[in-house]
């Protein structure tokens, strides 16, 4: 069967024309449309938010800044060293050098804890992989987004860093907003 | 030796020079401010606030952006011809400024004993005076777009040309149709001969056709065929920065309150106050600026709105409707006026 390149072609359907008067009163009218439509926009007011001093609230699962924990009674930290959450992260930021707890130094609850702990933050990609895999909760994806820094190197955040209660910059969303 | 013929000259020199020096220092202060309201009304439209940063409400965004445009580098294209392209803006700006002479922005006034019109000049030839500038001033865009030796300004400089020619003649015609009425071609006398009735009523096909074909004239959207910015950069000035750059902008706000100025003062009475109550001369300047705010308003307001006109649409609205819309309103007012 040969090609028949007609069959390809879609007849364009155009509405009748208007003719030149019910088309001027036509574009006349869709004019006064459109002067009325942007005139209620200034009526219904900006939806900009100004960012430094208005933010948009977060949903409570949004993954921001990490934290880590530590149990509430006794103060120990939560993280014991594992290194799962370097295993797990895809962006290979997290570092963690695990040492021996000891009855005169006991920083976590468990056998060993963390010596070091450091994000790369300019590379974590906030996927949250790590908090699924800490099997103690150790860590978890925070709520703050504001992680701008002069230099690279302020970027990766300490354990003491990520341990500290963090400044409270983001608004959370309430309940249905 | 008199300049103008038929002028009621009676104010000395040292009055004009203090009126000119008014006129030019009020224009400057306030087009800074127009196009902060410019930016901040089309702002609201589109839902948002516009320049509110710098100083209060934004009011002081004009000052640092001249300061910015001041202290840029002056720059200009190796295949430009430099000559001209320094003096386009030139014309550009300084048509602009000596239109806004003529605009009367009240009636003659008794200061301090003496006679003093609030306007510029009171030219006999009134409507003329400002199509011989905006003629003149038309050599500011195409002497610049072309000078710039860049295809996009060559491309804005003849739309500009071919636009400018095509609205300038119903713009024109418009403005007839009121003069014959009128019976003056003075821009005070226009106003005077307004005191029963504004000449929008009456004249309101001419009324329509002029500010269609002003917002073609002034270069605004739906007609910015010239600057074009999505298809031409900023077509005619596209090789500009610094402040040739600011020039070009500024010649465009004071197309535009010239425009206004006519307008109010051709279609809307001037100085009239609707039931012509009694109000001391200080007023007048007053109501006048009110009327052209309302008229930059309603400008900005469809530029906010209206898309830009394809280039044939344009010539075709320009010749095809305005045209002979310009003419008809000409003729019925002519055969009415000679009844």
């Amino acid at each position: 069967m040969t090609y028949d390149p007609s069959a390809d072609v879609i007849e364009v359907i155009r509405t009748p024309s208007p003719g030149p008067v019910a088309g001027a009163y036509r574009a006349f009218g869709e004019t006064l449309r459109g002067l009325k439509t942007t005139f209620a926009r200034i009526i219904e007011g900006p939806v900009t938010i100004q960012y430094p001093e208005e933010k948009t609230p977060v949903y409570p699962r949004f993954r921001g800044r990490h934290k880590l924990h530590r149990f509430e009674d006794t103060g120990l930290e939560k993280c014991v060293g594992c290194s799962l959450c370097a295993a797990a992260c895809p962006a290979d930021c997290i570092r963690v050098v695990a040492a021996e707890n000891t009855p005169e130094n006991r920083v976590s609850a468990g056998e060993r804890y963390a010596a070091v702990y450091e994000i790369n933050l300019s590379r974590c990609i906030f996927c949250g992989y790590c908090e699924v895999a800490c099997p103690f909760d150790a860590i978890t994806m925070g709520h703050d987004y504001e992680l701008s820094d002069y230099t690279r190197s302020d970027l990766i955040f300490t354990k003491e860093m990520l341990l500290a209660e963090p400044v409270e910059r983001t608004p959370l969303r309430t309940e249905g907003e | 030796m008199r300049a103008f013929a038929n002028v009621y000259y009676f104010e000395p020199w040292w009055i004009q020079v203090v009126k000119a020096l008014v006129i030019f220092l009020v224009a400057f202060a306030i087009l800074p401010l127009l196009t902060v309201y410019e930016r901040k009304l089309m702002g609201r439209m589109q839902g948002r606030y516009g320049p509110n940063r710098v100083g209060p409400f934004g009011l002081l965004q004009p000052l640092a952006e001249i300061v910015k445009f001041a202290t840029k580098e002056p720059s200009r294209p190796t295949t430009s011809v430099g000559f001209l392209f320094r003096l386009a803006p030139v014309i550009a700006i300084l048509t602009g400024i000596t239109a806004l002479a003529i605009v009367p922005y009240g009636d003659v006034q008794h200061i301090f004993g003496r006679r003093v019109g609030l306007y510029g000049i009171d030219v006999s030839i009134g409507p003329l005076y400002v199509f011989a500038l905006a003629g003149i001033s038309f050599y500011g865009i195409m002497l610049g777009g072309w000078s710039s030796g860049s295809k996009y300004s060559f491309l804005g400089a003849m739309r500009g040309a071919a636009q400018l020619i095509s609205y300038e003649v119903s713009q024109g015609l418009s403005l007839v149709g009121v003069i014959i009425t009128a019976g003056t071609l003075s821009l005070t006398g226009i106003v005077h001969a307004q005191h029963g009735m504004w000449y929008v009523i009456p004249q309101f096909v001419g009324f329509i056709v002029f500010l269609v074909a002003s917002f073609a004239e002034t270069n605004r959207a739906p007609f910015d065929l010239v600057e074009a910015d999505a298809e031409l950069v900023q077509g005619y000035f596209t090789e500009y920065g610094g402040t040739p750059f600011v020039a070009y902008l500024f010649a465009e706000y004071v197309n535009m309150v010239v425009v206004s100025g006519i307008a109010v003062t051709v279609f809307l009475g001037g100085w009239m106050i609707p039931g012509n109550p009694h109000v001391p001369g200080w007023v007048d300047p007053i109501v006048v600026i009110v009327k052209m705010m309302l008229f930059i308003t309603f400008f900005i307001w469809v530029r906010a709105t209206l898309p830009r006109l394809r280039y044939d649409q344009l010539m075709s609205f320009g010749w095809k409707v305005l045209l002979p819309l310009a003419t008809l309103n000409l003729l019925v007012t002519a055969i009415i006026v000679g009844a």
